[in-house]
């Protein structure tokens, strides 16, 4: 009963994914697509963990943290660039 | 005993975050604008991979007696990025100029800037 809920579990995360690759490209404007990819990383997280019990093993749980770090900083120079129209501001001054 | 009861917790934590996980990306893909799908997507995935993540953990303590800290940290570190990630892609969306839904009846940060520019 347990394995059985895991891999719904696993099945269910891998589902949302997809439907976020859907959005992913149709999505009529470039914050549309910075969204999606910011949800498909957290998934990315779930399912890192729920591998992890599956697998039983806990070699896996620090690519949790790790995954999650990428994630935000990805998404974070993602809404930089758009903003400012680059990452890495040289001239603090204005 | 403690064993079944531990995995029946862990298995409705782990199938409750994959549940909120499938509504957040069916709110993603169905609701109308950048905002309310930035909205779907910052709250209610956070949430799944919350609660995703205490199962795990609480798998790797009650049944294999291993206590790990990182996931915890990945707990808090998510709790704590994911908002301030939407929020950071839903402000660089209205400064470029996204359209909001058409039936949205009113737009308050408009109004907010243009009285903050009239007192000035």
């Amino acid at each position: 009963m347990f394995e059985f809920v895991i891999w719904i579990s696993l099945a269910l995360i891998a589902a949302s994914s997809l439907l976020l690759i859907f959005r992913l490209i149709i999505g009529p404007s470039i914050p549309d697509r910075a969204v999606s990819l910011d949800a498909i990383g957290i998934n990315l997280v779930g399912i890192t963990a729920i591998i992890s019990v599956v697998l039983d093993t806990n070699a896996f749980l620090d690519i949790i943290l790790l995954i999650g770090i990428l994630a935000f900083i990805g998404t974070v120079s993602i809404a930089k660039f758009l903003e400012k129209g680059e990452i890495i501001e040289n001239d603090r001054n204005d | 005993m403690i064993e079944t009861i531990s995995k029946c917790i862990i298995g409705y934590l782990i199938l409750q975050g994959a549940f909120f996980s499938l509504i957040s990306a069916i709110g993603v893909l169905r609701l109308p604008d950048v905002y309310t799908r930035n909205h779907a997507a910052s709250k209610s995935a956070t949430l799944g991979v919350i609660s995703i993540l205490t199962g795990v953990f609480l798998y790797f303590w009650l049944l294999k007696d291993h206590i790990n800290a990182r996931v915890l940290l990945g707990i808090l570190f998510i709790f704590l990025t994911s908002p301030v990630a939407g929020h950071l892609i839903s402000r660089a969306a209205y400064n470029t100029k996204v359209k909001l839904w058409k039936n949205n009846p009113v737009d308050e940060l408009k109004e907010a800037r243009q009285e903050a520019k009239d007192e000035v």
